[in-house]
């Protein structure tokens, strides 16, 4: 076996592939991130919505939260099929990436919308009162008082989503994005030793992921709100 | 929108998916359990081993939580068999779920082995317990409340987990969803019917296990 | 007609009834105090003064007028008439001093922004704290931080400032700076209901204690007839459990 690798390697690492596999590294980046920015997003409106007290909202409110219970209770795949199938329906020429974003979206607001709120939730109810007393009103509130101290405990647990998900990901070349496990099936399917293949697969997916999460842990520990509250 | 939805041809299939379900909290759970195993082992390693057992955990932790389950199964199946290790489709699925879970049971056993503070085991000395009874009245009660949460969670997420071992032919919820999409073609309907067993199951195993906690072990946690 | 009115005020907090018909009339000008045990909701008035709590019964009149706790727009054209500093955690953890005092008058108000921020340095600065404009609440004392608070309540321009507790959670060296501003607002005629435990301090700058009880007014007079010479055999019980300490 380890004959075969050494003969292989030097036509593994000919150009097209390793261009195959970079450009499907960064298929596999872009999918994590533009999806969980987007989702960060949706997100965070929705968290702002379920801050509200509006009685004219209680419907909006009881879709969000339906909304978020829901979606983070189902396999990716099982999201990603449905997504799928759907833009086939409704579709025009959408790509599988549309396809893969879209449904990564749908996740990560899920996710995010829980994060956001923990996050708002965090911040003493005495500060909203404080507000409440200078009739601060809702947005107000939440824009000046709220966010400028929620986003530090939002933001580790947002990145390290983000960071999880690039791993599941992989899961997107079942529908046949580009990125870097179906590079890696395509190269298999090419006839090289899926040792060396899969090997690399995972080496490029630590490569992305082990730096991130060493940031991530970095990040946490410098944006540390101690429970006191101080800094 | 020329798709009219038929929920009607799906639902004769659903003692089929709900078969599927119950095999995907079969593999969640032996995976689990034998991910515990390696993660007691691996925490103890990492715990109280020497320098070079830290490493290896370590680097054994580092390598499958920053790598996608789903390709290191694709490794075992298809790679192994090059090195003359032939697995079926439930060997590779069980042996890579199991590695990944121990993977991140490591992390969570070492973490409630680190929770227990000093202070408790030296009240427990001064008391006059021996190890044995230390471990069982202090160490085993605090160390169970600690991880309880942290394990249910990743206990969910493995159950969600098995969905890719449809990919390799195995024929849990995911597996039998496409099963039942090749027969019938009503793949929305079918989809988001698994979607929404999948919802129940975890609901369910959720509930389950936080009542269990509630009851055997006296941890505090809201239900839904 | 007094100033402010409560009216056979009746409140809840939580799902507990907290005040079981309140009549108490303020004028202006007055301090009064409210005193009493933990739970006999003194608190959860200055709540429904300033709208946190919404009364379930009687009125609240200001100057006459009564308060809809059912308009949003009467409930803010009320509050525009207190200012309200709590126990705990006051101040907005993310804002200089300074922003903490100005941000209300400037952005809610719409007062002009300058003479704003000359008035607020002026407010710090009589409380004691003009050097910490730029200082951060986590890098002051408890102390300093509800003096900063009371500056904000009366950059306000509040007719009626209310102080729940103020002290109560502070250590015992900084609770002196707090209640020497407090006396200092006082003697300028500014009217003011006090919740407090620190009994000495109540008996030398109100003009009306009143003691409660489980959601009741007990006894109402001056800190001589209720805090020397109570009445009522509840009142009476609890100063001397109060004296003994």
């Amino acid at each position: 076996m380890l004959t075969r690798l050494a003969e292989e390697l030097p036509q593994f690492l000919g150009y097209y592939n390793v261009m195959l596999l970079l450009k499907a590294a960064l298929i596999t980046l872009a999918l994590s991130a533009v999806g969980c920015s987007l989702g960060l997003m949706i997100g965070f409106f929705i968290a702002m919505v379920r801050v509200t007290r509006a009685k004219l909202l209680v419907p909006v409110r009881a879709a969000c939260i339906a909304y978020v219970e829901f979606f983070r209770r189902i396999p990716f795949l099982v999201t990603l099929m449905v997504v799928f199938f759907v833009y086939q329906v409704v579709g025009r020429n959408t790509t599988v990436f549309t396809v893969a974003l879209t449904a990564v979206c749908l996740i990560a607001t899920s996710y995010t919308a829980e994060i956001v709120r923990s996050g708002l939730e965090s911040v003493n109810v005495k500060q909203w009162e404080a507000a409440e007393t200078m009739n601060l009103n809702l947005l107000q509130t939440l824009w000046w008082v709220i966010l400028p101290q929620a986003w530090k405990v939002i933001l580790p647990p947002a990145f390290s989503f983000f960071i999880l998900f690039i791993k599941d990901t992989a899961l997107a070349s079942q529908i046949g994005v580009v990125e870097l496990t179906y590079a890696g099936k395509v190269l298999n399917n090419k006839g090289f030793s899926a040792v060396l293949v899969f090997g690399c697969v995972l080496l490029l997916y630590f490569i992305i992921s082990y730096p991130l999460a060493r940031f991530g842990v970095w990040m946490e520990k410098n944006l540390g709100v101690s429970k006191t509250g101080k800094r | 929108m020329q798709y009219t939805l038929q929920f009607g041809q799906v639902f004769p299939y659903l003692p089929y998916l709900i078969g599927g379900a119950w095999i995907s909290l079969q593999v969640a759970f032996l995976a689990f359990s034998g991910g515990m195993a390696i993660g007691l082992l691996g925490a103890m390693g990492k715990t109280f081993g020497g320098r070079f057992t830290r490493g290896a955990v370590g680097a054994y932790v580092s390598f499958f939580t920053n790598t996608p389950q789903l390709v290191q199964i694709y490794f075992l199946f298809f790679a192994l068999p090059e090195a003359g290790i032939l697995l079926s489709s439930y060997e590779a699925v069980l042996i890579g779920m199991t590695l990944n879970a121990g993977a991140y049971l490591t992390e969570i056993q070492r973490a409630g082995f680190i929770s227990v503070h000093r202070s408790e085991l030296e009240a427990a000395e001064t008391m006059g317990m021996s190890l044995f009874q230390s471990v069982w009245y202090v160490i085993m009660p605090h160390v169970v409340k600690v991880l309880f949460p942290p394990l249910s969670n990743l206990y969910i997420i493995m159950t969600l987990g098995t969905s890719m071992a449809a990919i390799f032919g195995l024929e849990e919820l995911t597996g039998r969803a496409f099963n039942v999409n090749a027969i019938t073609f009503r793949s929305i309907e079918i989809f988001s019917l698994t979607a929404g067993l999948y919802f129940l199951v975890t609901v369910a195993a959720s509930l389950t296990l936080t009542l269990l906690g509630r009851w055997l072990f006296r941890v505090k946690a809201k239900v839904f | 007609m007094a100033y402010l009115r409560l009216e056979n005020v009746e409140a809840a907090y939580g799902s507990v009834n907290v005040l079981n018909g309140i009549d108490l009339d303020v004028e202006k000008g007055e301090v009064v105090s409210l005193i009493g045990p933990s739970g006999s909701g003194k608190s959860t008035l200055l709540r429904v003064l300033v709208g946190l709590n919404k009364p379930l019964a009687g009125r609240v009149l200001l100057e006459g007028q009564p308060i809809d706790y059912g308009s949003r727009k009467s409930l803010r054209a009320a509050r525009d008439h207190f200012a309200i500093v709590f126990q705990q955690y006051n101040l907005f953890q993310n804002m200089t001093v300074l922003k903490n005092v100005t941000i209300a008058p400037v952005k809610i108000k719409k007062w002009d922004a300058r003479q704003v921020e000359k008035d607020a340095v002026a407010l710090l600065e009589k409380v004691g704290l003009g050097d910490k404009i730029k200082s951060y609440p986590d890098e002051l004392s408890g102390g300093q931080q509800q003096r900063v608070a009371i500056a904000r309540a009366l950059a306000l321009r509040p007719d009626i400032l209310l102080l729940d507790e103020v002290t109560s959670a502070l250590d015992p060296e900084l609770v002196t700076e707090v209640l020497d501003t407090i006396r200092l607002l006082s003697k300028e005629g500014r009217t003011m209901i006090i919740v407090s435990h620190e009994m000495a301090f109540v008996k030398e700058i109100a003009d009306k204690v009143v003691f409660m009880d489980q959601g009741k007014i007990v006894e109402s007079g001056s800190p001589e007839e209720v805090m020397d010479r109570p009445s009522t055999d509840r009142a009476r019980e609890f100063m001397a459990k109060i004296l003994r300490h």
